[in-house]
């Protein structure tokens, strides 16, 4: 962001950038930056709270006034993304027990993604699947994580990183339904996902078997977060 | 540590590039400007080409679309947040309401998508795609773009 904001201000338009990242705003010294330590994910702070939005921008806005620059300042308040405690989500029962749990989870979640899907009328699962297509993923990242071999298992469209994203993206829109209350603090639905759901233990689990089997770093890393 | 305290102590350990010459615009009153929002989070509609990983292109979002997918590559940052609301991210609703306050002049008419996970070089971004994504805002009359980072 740093970085197109020299861009565009070399094209003649004004430019006013929210930094995630203080260092790299420092490094590369946009001409007006505010700071905003909130959870990565979450430039302008707080989802459904207009009015917080709406100070974030009008103090990013300020900085417009500024005679000379670059200028770096600080949003007041800090977001901070960790300590939450995973959100308190419910997940559907066993029901088949010839599944494996994963697949069986993944099933019962389906009517909760309809609903996010229903309400938002879009959704982010489909870089290479479906969310018909999430319970057989989990099938073969189970099989996987059991000792297939991964470069023979038919991971769908066959791309560890696509496939792990729209599976995660499928529990994140569905849980999203199932909560209570304002939307959850970064990271905390992701804490949930891979803490407490059959599907990113299996997630962790076929990730952990593609790096033993010494597949190149790309293809297990990005499978979840880094610091998983 | 949690995921956000290990990306912020590793993008701080990643070189930058230098911009040895570097534009300051005064801008026009903000409540005459008109104003972009250019994003990294990869946003795109559906029917538009999704982003590849390491994808250094953008895509344009015409200003009244709100039905946007998350084309990020990273698994690394919070997506929670966009799904519940967009304006987390990309705060169309937000200037909006400030062009009918009259505290801006008036929200552009498409606005910027980049996929903000790169390569470290940026090449790409700084002499080509970028330059010519600042090019047709200008066209457009952007006197402002406000950068939101994923």
């Amino acid at each position: 962001m740093s970085v197109l904001a020299h861009v565009f201000e070399a094209a003649g338009i004004a430019t006013v950038v929210l930094s995630s990242i203080r260092a790299m705003a420092e490094k590369v010294a946009p001409p007006r930056a505010l700071h905003c330590e909130f959870p990565l994910g979450r430039p302008l702070g707080r989802p459904g709270d207009a009015a917080f939005q709406h100070d974030v921008l009008a103090t990013a806005f300020a900085l417009l006034d500024a005679p000379s620059g670059p200028v770096l300042t600080d949003y007041p308040e800090v977001i901070e993304a960790g300590g939450d405690e995973p959100v308190a989500c419910a997940l559907p029962p066993r029901f088949d027990p010839s599944l494996p749990p994963a697949v069986d989870e993944a099933r019962g979640l389906r009517k909760a993604y309809d609903r996010a899907l229903a309400r938002r009328g879009v959704t982010s699962v489909g870089r290479v699947i479906s969310a018909d297509e999430v319970p057989n993923a989990l099938a073969v990242l189970d099989a996987i994580a059991k000792g297939a071999d991964w470069t023979e298992a038919g991971i769908p469209g066959g791309n560890t990183t696509a496939v792990c994203h729209d599976i995660r993206t499928y529990y994140e829109e569905a849980a999203l339904e199932l909560v209570d209350g304002p939307t959850p603090g970064g990271r905390a639905i992701e804490d949930w996902y891979f803490e407490r759901t059959e599907a990113g233990a299996t997630v962790l689990a076929a990730r952990a078997a593609i790096r033993e089997a010494g597949a190149k770093f790309p293809i297990w890393f990005y499978m979840t977060p880094g610091q998983r | 540590m949690n995921g956000d305290q290990a990306m912020r102590l590793h993008a701080a350990s990643l070189p930058a590039p230098e911009f040895t010459e570097r534009s300051w615009v005064t801008p026009r009153p903000l409540a005459e400007a008109t104003v972009a929002i250019v994003t990294s989070a990869a946003l795109h509609t559906p029917e538009d080409e999704a982003f590849g990983a390491g994808d250094t292109g953008f895509r344009f979002i015409a200003s009244d679309r709100r039905d946007l997918v998350l084309g990020h590559w990273s698994p690394n940052f919070d997506r929670v947040g966009v799904a519940a609301d967009l304006n987390v991210v990309y705060p169309i609703d937000r200037l909006e309401e400030l062009a009918e306050r009259g505290v801006i002049g008036r929200v552009a008419a498409r606005h910027v998508s980049f996929a903000g996970n790169q390569p470290d070089d940026l090449a790409t971004v700084r002499l080509d795609t970028g330059p010519a994504a600042a090019a047709a805002l200008r066209a457009d009359g952007v006197d402002v773009v406000l950068l939101t980072p994923v």
